[in-house]
């Protein structure tokens, strides 16, 4: 698709919106404001990337948009239309959000397929469908082969692999992913990474992806959202000109390195 | 590999060993140090009671099927009741808070004390001894519910959240299975302890069941007749044991205490 009729889809619906968003989380002990005035505009296949210091509010964020959170004040828009009506979530929107957390959260009881096809079987879809779903995902991530495996027969890397096709398996529009590869090593790290990138780019999915290493958002994303901590706001919106695809080696180019070192720069004035 | 494979063999081979061992021992030491048999009666004179028992087996299978019935009903009972209880009370939270001092205090009574006041009340019969069985296998099984329906994971409950499942999902696909384990942890607790509380049951009231040919025996100072009995009472032991474990090996083949002691 070319830049200008993207812009001009995006133009007509952003894919995600928050205005004005506040979070003020109260407890019996303390209250904590987790996030204020955070306002942006999330492009319809924007991979976007959302970075800060730990406890600066972006998994909240994340959660905000996924709609597992409630924001105190401001609104969160899918396709213009609202997420939360009331203290009731939209569920057509969510239906339309996919979701990786930090840790993969499956279950043990079911096999990687059954884990897989868990969204469709809770959408009503037939076993058939779902089967042949799930072993379609497994092929697309990279798991062909262990589909009647067990989670606890899988490495970490394969089980968050299982979780991501879990949130694909529905199609959703909008994939949401919180630290997905935080807990792998950076060898693994790499190579998902770039299973990610196509994952993306094979299924048009927007992503938000939090994470805490710069490189992977520098090598990732179309704009990166630095986040500064107490309470997190946006501090800078950073665009990376690089096409993707991208490759690997794309992390020795002096420009990679020019907006790694600015982020890197920014991150250190927050700590 | 060779290693795994010994180890799953160990068991096997140990086993008998290990049995042979404790009854040349037994042998030893009776004859040794010349016990006197109504103390411990040497192997082979248990082993002939027992084949004897084997022989004519109207002599006791009549008093092992009414053990076996007394424990697999009060069972049945405690299962459907301590499933029930354990999960009102896990998912209850401002009921569990209220009834939990009478819960505990009920739970540490010497319920065998009870037993003389259940055989005042249900009379000699089976009653009285169902009715113990489920009350000695109930509380593992609600304690052990209770527990089980609040550990699900919190991380898979958001999961289920994400996704927009509703109640019944929820339960079908998440709590159900991840109670599962907790349920038989406690069934393989309550199987013993219903056969246990039927035994004593027997002892003290009535005239039939595996309990009363012990108290038969013993009044009749007959030692290799009571250990032959013994013998007995542990295989029922052992098999309602295993039937409860291999329905839970069919059940949850996926769980770390199915999987951890190898043989499934």
């Amino acid at each position: 698709m070319s830049a200008v009729s993207k812009t001009a889809i995006a133009q007509a619906v952003p894919e995600l919106e928050l205005v004005g968003v506040e979070k003020i989380f109260e407890t019996k002990r303390a209250t904590t404001h987790a996030l204020t005035a955070i306002d942006l505009t999330i492009e319809r296949e924007e991979f976007i990337a959302i970075i800060g210091q730990s406890g600066c509010g972006k998994t909240t964020l994340l959660r905000i948009l996924a709609g597992l959170v409630k924001p105190s004040e401001g609104a969160v828009r899918a396709e213009g239309r609202s997420l939360w009506d009331g203290a009731v979530r939209d569920s057509e929107t969510v239906n339309k959000l996919g979701i990786v957390f930090q840790d993969p959260n499956l279950f043990p009881w079911y096999s990687v397929e059954d884990n897989i096809a868990l969204p469709l079987k809770l959408r009503g879809v037939d076993r058939r469908a779902r089967r042949t779903r799930a072993h379609e995902l497994c092929e697309l991530v990279g798991l062909k082969g262990f589909e009647r495996a067990y989670p606890r027969e899988l490495s970490g890397g394969m089980r968050q692999r299982t979780a991501i096709a879990r949130a694909l398996s529905y199609r959703p529009a909008v994939l949401l992913m919180d630290e997905p590869f935080g807990a792998l090593d950076a060898m693994t790290r790499e190579r998902m990474n770039l299973e990610l990138q196509s994952i993306a780019a094979a299924t048009r999915a927007t992503v938000v992806l939090v994470t805490h290493a710069i490189n992977e958002a520098v090598f990732l994303a179309d704009r990166i959202v630095l986040l500064s901590p107490r309470p997190g706001r946006i501090r800078s919106i950073t665009r990376v000109p690089f096409r993707r695809p991208r490759e690997l080696d794309l992390e020795t180019a002096p420009e990679f390195q020019d907006i790694a070192r600015e982020l890197r720069h920014q991150l250190d004035e927050d700590a | 590999m060779e290693r795994d494979r010994f180890m799953k063999l160990l068991p096997w081979i140990s086993t008998p060993i290990l049995l042979a061992l404790i009854i040349v021992l037994w042998k030893f030491g009776t004859s040794a140090f010349s016990v006197s048999p109504f103390v411990l009666p040497p192997p082979e004179d248990v082993g002939r009671n027992l084949l004897e028992l084997m022989r004519r087996p109207d002599e006791w299978l009549v008093h092992a099927q009414i053990t076996l019935v007394e424990t697999v009903v009060g069972f049945g009972f405690a299962l459907v009741t301590g499933v029930v209880v354990g999960a009102v009370l896990g998912r209850i939270f401002w009921l569990e808070i209220a009834v939990r001092p009478l819960v505990v205090a009920l739970q540490v009574i010497p319920k065998v004390a009870l037993i003389p006041l259940f055989v005042i009340w249900f009379g000699f019969g089976l009653t009285s001894k169902v009715i113990i069985a489920a009350i000695l296998a109930f509380f593992p099984i609600m304690l052990n519910v209770l527990l089980g329906v609040r550990s699900v994971e919190p991380g898979h409950r958001e999961v289920m959240r994400s996704l927009n499942a509703n109640r019944w999902q929820t339960f079908s696909s998440l709590d159900f299975h991840s109670t599962l384990p907790y349920v038989f942890a406690g069934m393989e607790v309550g199987i013993v302890l219903a056969l246990i509380g039927a035994i004593v049951g027997e002892y003290l009231g009535g005239n039939e069941g595996l309990g009363y040919m012990v108290v038969v025996s013993l009044n009749a100072l007959d030692a290799p007749r009571l250990f032959a009995v013994i013998i007995l009472l542990a295989v029922l032991g052992w098999l309602l044991f295993f039937a409860v474990n291999g329905i839970k090996r069919l059940m949850i083949p996926w769980h770390e205490s199915v999987i951890e002691s190898g043989i499934s």
